[in-house]
């Protein structure tokens, strides 16, 4: 169901014109309230009223996860700390941690953001949520949990851990929508199974899952395994917490981003380009309503492309393809951009084929050269040379084909790929420049 | 009447192959007959050997990818165009040899070939049906 029918559906013009007119009373918020961003202003050369349509957005300089560490802890708020009743911060486990805060008014709007996004995934008046996102500094068990009670459904909020427990409750409570990181939920069902208790026949009805990137690979499985309907949803503390994109359950193909709130771009993370819709880059937020603590051109630096195109569910916000890496991975071959994360999906979509992968970049006679190892496993493997020399042909051209990028592929056995502490080594760039 | 062959595949790294032979010595699997195919990039060890599932399972817990295939041993008489006859009756009959090679121990006074062909209960039909003599696993192993 359309929680707010009137704003997730209006027609783009209309919320185009809403997006302009949010957007001019921010800058000039934090023009006047915020010193990082009047210095950012005055550094380009503009100031507020330099900006009069959506496309003068672009002359506005981006903002960093450095700056707002620069900024640690308070210095990027909007507001006296009189009007700041709640603060998040990130885990900070590189470097300083970001901390962010909200007035009584954006609790109250990522409230409704969070009750449109939970009432996207499935969920309603009546359901029973098991909450497992944590609670606490992080923004996804608090932030589920106001949406759900403004929603007016039942919360449980259970948070993370103490998974025997979970599944007790999930038994005995009869919960209709899970909420949780993807990875615990199959662990969750691990549990179960251990247990006893069959996942697949509690009276789950939907999942709203986010928090990390995930795959549709393991979509299909928390869907099996707890024979329910799964969307993805996005956020992050900078922008507001989760509640900033969410999947519609009729359509489950890209989530939409709730414009009236927030700006999404795209940008080649090299050049700092806006790129046009369809376009893989870097996602861009700027927020339009919030009060504490706006952010203007922020670098989420993860990868996504925008899609335009009308929705089944009869929704006009814009919806971004799932997560699929992050730009402080890219590569670039040739002047190509390459994400690793997309050469995995070329090998998820090839037959056969396992995502155990390394990208290596040499550069020769001054040209660049990227090596694709891929680990043989039984279902690649065959005994026969030419059935091996076909599969190597088919990643190049797969590859050749999706990312525009020569490849040379380089079979290799498994385990060949270095990890460490239990993570592959993704990419070893050689290039000396 | 096929015999089970296992294959492994290994990078094109030198002391790859020693490392397969010592882990089979290591687990008290004899190998019968071995060869290998190979790129500048990677090659296909192929194996035949008296436990067939013992070296499967021992090479796999070693982390190398193994398969298993049937293949064809047959005994090739050791006169001028011994081979060549058999190689006619299976291209005649429309049967592909994907690849072959020699066994190492021969079979009284003929040579054993191995032959990798996708139809090969078609293959031990057709050969046994032209006088030609196919070797069972249990006699191969024992050879
Ligand atoms: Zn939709």
């Amino acid at each position: 169901m359309i929680y707010d029918i009137e704003y997730e559906t209006m027609p783009r013009e209309a919320l185009e014109s809403i997006q302009l007119r949010r957007l001019q009373t921010t800058l000039e918020r934090v023009y006047a309230n915020v010193p990082f961003y009047r210095q950012q202003f005055q550094e380009a050369g503009i100031t507020p009223a330099d900006i009069k349509s959506l496309d003068d957005l672009r002359r506005i300089p981006f903002t960093t996860k450095q700056d707002l560490r620069d900024n640690y802890p308070f210095n990027m708020f909007a507001v006296p700390m009189d009007n700041v009743v709640r603060i998040h911060a990130s885990s900070g486990t590189t470097g300083r941690p970001t901390v962010v805060g909200y007035t009584a008014r954006d609790v109250s709007t990522w409230s409704m953001l969070m009750a449109r996004s939970l009432s996207a995934g499935g969920a309603g008046r009546g359901d029973i949520i098991h909450n497992a996102y944590g609670y606490g500094l992080f923004t996804g068990g608090l932030g589920v949990h106001y949406g759900a009670e403004r929603l007016g459904a039942s919360v449980i909020p259970v948070s993370g851990g103490n998974t025997k427990r979970q599944v007790v409750i999930m038994k005995d409570f009869g919960p209709t929508i899970l909420t949780a990181t993807p990875s615990y939920t199959l662990h969750l069902a691990e549990v179960a199974e251990e247990m006893g208790v069959a996942f697949n026949s509690l009276k789950f009805k939907f999942g709203i899952f986010g928090a990390e990137p995930w795959s549709e690979k393991m979509r299909e499985e928390i869907e099996r395994k707890l024979n329910i309907i799964a969307v993805d949803i996005y956020g992050l503390s900078e922008v507001m917490g989760p509640g900033v994109a969410i999947e519609c359950h009729e359509a489950k193909k890209g989530l939409h981003v709730f414009e009236d709130h927030f700006i999404p771009e795209i940008i080649d993370p090299q050049t700092l380009e806006p790129l046009p819709y369809g376009a893989t880059g870097e996602l861009v937020f700027t927020s339009l309503t919030k009060e504490a603590f706006p952010v203007i051109r922020y670098r989420t630096r993860d990868i996504t492309s925008l899609n335009p195109e009308p929705c089944i569910c009869g929704r006009t916000h814009v919806r971004m393809h799932r997560v699929t890496g992050r730009s402080d991975d890219m590569l670039i071959i040739r002047g190509v951009n390459v994400f690793p994360s997309q050469i995995e999906s070329v090998l998820m979509e090839t037959e056969n084929v396992e995502p155990h992968y390394q990208l290596v970049v040499d550069r020769e006679d001054n040209l660049d050269v990227l090596t694709v190892k891929v680990e043989v496993g039984e279902r690649s493997f065959t005994d026969e040379v030419k059935g091996l020399q076909h599969l190597e042909r088919r990643i190049t051209k797969n590859i050749k084909e999706l990312l525009g990028v020569s490849a040379r592929v380089k079979l290799v056995e498994p385990k060949a790929i270095e990890r460490s502490q239990g993570k592959a080594l993704r990419v070893v760039d050689n290039r000396k420049i | 009447m096929q015999v089970e062959q296992i294959s492994v595949f290994l990078e094109n790294k030198s002391g790859r192959l020693s490392e397969v032979t010592a882990i089979l010595a290591e687990a008290q699997v004899n190998i019968r007959a071995l060869a290998l195919a190979d790129t500048s990039d990677f090659g296909v060890l192929r194996l035949i050997v008296d436990d067939t599932e013992k070296a499967r399972q021992t090479l796999k817990n070693n982390g190398f990818t193994v398969g298993k295939t049937n293949v064809v041993a047959v005994e090739v008489t050791d006169r001028p165009g011994g081979l060549h006859d058999i190689l006619t009756m299976l291209h005649d009959a429309g049967l592909n040899v994907e690849y072959m090679y020699a066994f190492v121990r021969s079979s009284g006074d003929n040579a054993v070939m191995i032959f990798r062909i996708e139809q090969e209960q078609e293959a031990i039909r057709l050969l046994e049906s032209k006088g030609v003599n196919v070797i069972d696993g249990q006699r191969l192993y024992s050879l």
